[in-house]
């Protein structure tokens, strides 16, 4: 019997997420309502089901996301009978007193990793299940499955543990956690390819809709929520535009796209010569080690 | 389509990244916007010419250094086939990162400068890749632009290989000439070496036939969770949830559970819920038993009619990955499939010099990235299949209980 490689992709992912349920006692699943990690829904249930799932749902709410993916994110814990817990950057914000950048161009993503670190500790996380994937990044390219993070959540590239075969080594200290991803080694082309396959409902704005936006340093940005303001040299438009990650509203550009079905977005994802975080994540622009960087200070 | 997932160790200066890239680059599977990434971090160095190096050195101590330090992976995909690249140092001191990067792969490159031959480090990686059960031996004879494309060179150099390769128990080993700088057959033929009749690189990964690789005969099931919903509806439903390692399980086998050595029978097989006759490895299923026996995580499920060896001492080939010495008396926990167990260190049969094979006897203690034949006492027996036949069943690690650090690959040979 030959197996497609969807379907090994599925196993392996299946596998390493029942290798978190067996070896840790504090697992979350880190949830937003964006293609990957509603693949990593899909994958739990496949795994688990019909037994209730050994993790929650965790969303860390930055306030700047998209209220499609919001309404999906509600829905779905709601309709699979799973927990959700939602924490938000607002609160940290305010409880630590904590800076937001300002300026043209600031978003809350870096904020993020402060309330993601203050709800592992909140709940003693030892484990969190994401839906990265290596082909996104180049430091995401060098990170291991189990990937050990200090009480800081800091990444050491320098100091990763050997991982052979498919045994996966969870044991930490404590107040250590581990990230773990399932879908490492899946590219856009195969999570696109597998929600076909699945027939996985996404949201809305994955597919192609008329939205108002503007225009700055080129991309097109949403206006929705009044998340980015405006400035006198913004141009305002409205066209026809899908999502091709979604992220948060302040750093997730959109794209010009007819493409209204799952076949057509997949086509179109064939014919790009873009990539994903290229094309729409303004975070990773900054510098040649901007997720590097990120990562070593606690970031997903 | 299938999935191939191939090996390639070396450095800056072996060609190596720069075979990678040009793969990328010929099979189309760089993207616009990461050229031109390239680009600009070409135009900082000397010469200026785009350095394909530079999309595979991910992180910035790489990128200052020109070496490759940990394992990276790359994607790409033709009509025929997906690819997973594991893309590993070759430098001895990260011996222990090309060992990671092979415990996966069905297939490895192996790259030999055609100005030097057959050098010490193409000694090393071969013997990595016979060590990990690596069926498939790609021999890339690069740079062959530096040697006027000249069939006797190449010649020369299968022929020293070949010897090599007797030694280590390689199943299929090709050779290619090439010249991953200009092109030349690895994506496109060479239109300089038309003496060469064979497949280029591409046409060969993309045909390589490795179903065959595939343990069909030893059904395993290291059971990783017990699916126990406890709902009125579903009062008595248990299932054993894992990942079919090796061979195949049908309803109605006889099973033997290790290591308790019960017995039973398979009642029912689901995926997701759906019930099926039958299931092969690498499949992640949920088994139902006939009979109501005493399972939990860190079991082995078995068919009956291919029973592996149990056994509390145990010879194995080490590779050693941790800073702290290994010496005999030492005690770490051993994990083999979901099964963890302590155990001490009985004796170093001898160590591997990785460069000439030869064997050490009488060596004390193994330091970071030696290569040795082991003896070693668990305090339960465990339950395992020889490497050489089972990579599943035979692969095994081992774990320094006060730092949780990974420190040892372990190839099972058998029962001392």
């Amino acid at each position: 019997m030959k197996l497609d490689y969807l379907d090994q992709l599925e196993s392996e992912a299946i596998h390493i997420m029942r290798e978190v349920a067996g070896q840790f006692e504090r697992p979350a699943l880190l949830f937003s309502g964006g293609k990957d990690s509603i693949t990593l829904v899909h994958l739990a249930l496949k795994a688990f089901r019909p037994g209730k799932f050994p993790f929650p749902l965790v969303h860390i709410d930055t306030g700047h996301n998209f209220q499609e993916a919001l309404d999906y994110r509600d829905a779905m814990a709601e309709r699979i009978g799973e927990k959700l817990i939602v924490r938000y950057v607002e609160d940290t914000i305010r409880e630590k007193k904590l800076k937001e950048p300002t300026g043209r161009n600031a978003t809350r993503n870096g904020l993020q990793t402060f309330t993601l670190l203050d709800t592992i500790e909140e709940f003693e996380f030892d484990a969190c299940i994401g839906g990265a994937r290596r082909d996104e990044e180049k430091a995401r390219a060098k990170e291991r499955v189990f990937s050990v993070r200090d009480e800081f959540g800091s990444w050491d590239p320098k100091r990763q543990r050997p991982e052979l075969w498919n045994l996966y080594n969870g044991r930490i200290h404590k107040g250590e956690n581990v990230r773990v991803f399932p879908i490492s080694n899946w590219t856009e082309l195969d999570v696109w390819n597998y929600i076909r396959r699945e027939k996985i409902q996404l949201p809305s704005i994955y597919f192609s809709h008329d939205r108002e936006l503007l225009i700055r340093d080129g991309k097109l940005m949403a206006t929705a929520g009044g998340v980015i303001k405006p400035e006198a040299d913004d141009q305002l438009v409205t066209r026809r535009v899908r999502f091709r990650t979604v992220g948060d509203i302040s750093c997730t550009a959109a794209s010009e796209s007819m493409a209204d079905t799952l076949d057509a977005v997949i086509d179109e994802i064939q014919a790009t010569r873009i990539s994903e975080r290229g094309e729409t994540r303004m975070d990773d622009q900054l510098s040649e080690a901007a997720m590097e960087d990120r990562k070593k200070g606690g970031y997903f | 389509m299938d999935l191939l997932r191939f090996i390639t160790a070396g450095s800056v200066d072996d060609g190596k990244s720069t075979l990678i890239g040009r793969l990328l680059y010929d099979s189309k599977s760089i993207l616009a916007d990461q050229l031109e990434a390239i680009e600009r971090a070409s135009k900082s160095r000397d010469d200026g010419e785009i350095d394909l190096a530079l999309l595979t050195d991910g992180l910035r101590s790489e990128r200052e250094q020109g070496i490759t330090i940990d394992v990276a992976y790359r994607y790409f995909q033709t009509p025929v086939r997906k690819f997973i690249i594991v893309d590993a140092p070759g430098h001895i001191q990260y011996t222990r990162n090309m060992v990671t990067g092979a415990s996966n792969c069905q297939l490895a490159i192996v790259l030999v400068d055609a100005r030097h031959g057959v050098a010490e480090q193409t000694r090393r990686h071969s013997l990595i890749a016979s060590l990990l059960g690596i069926p498939h031996i790609v021999v890339a004879i690069n740079k062959m632009d530096l040697v006027d494309y000249s069939q006797d060179v190449f010649s020369d150099i299968c022929i020293h290989y070949a010897e090599l390769a007797q030694k280590l128990n390689v199943k299929h080993v090709t050779y290619i000439p090439m010249s991953a700088l200009n092109g030349d057959n690895v994506v496109d033929r060479s239109e300089s070496m038309p003496w060469y009749e064979g497949q280029t690189l591409l046409e060969h990964l993309e045909t390589v036939e490795i179903a065959d690789d595939v343990n069909l005969t030893q059904g395993r099931f290291p059971v990783q969770y017990v699916i126990r919903p406890q709902t009125p509806e579903l009062h008595d439903y248990r299932g054993y949830a894992g990942k079919i390692t090796s061979g195949q399980f049908r309803k109605g086998d006889a099973i033997t559970v290790f290591p308790s050595g019960e017995t039973s029978t398979i009642d029912a097989i689901e995926i997701a819920e759906t019930h099926l006759d039958e299931a092969a490895t690498p499949m992640s299923v949920v088994l139902h038993l006939a009979t109501d026996v005493d399972i939990s995580r860190g079991d082995l499920i078995v068919r009956s009619d291919s029973q592996p060896l149990s056994s509390q001492t145990v010879e194995a080939m080490l590779c050693w990955m941790d800073s702290k010495e290994f010496k005999v008396g030492n005690k770490y926990v051993l994990q083999v499939g979901t099964f963890r167990t302590r155990c001490s260190v009985r004796e170093i049969a001898y160590q591997v010099n990785v460069n000439t094979y030869e064997q050490i006897e009488g060596v004390e203690q193994l330091r970071l990235n030696d290569l040795a034949k082991v003896v070693l006492r668990t305090a339960q027996p465990i339950s395992f299949d020889p490497y050489a036949t089972n990579r599943a069943s035979g692969g095994a690690i081992l774990i320094d209980e006060t730092s949780n650090v990974t420190v040892g690959a372990l190839m099972l040979v058998g029962e001392a």
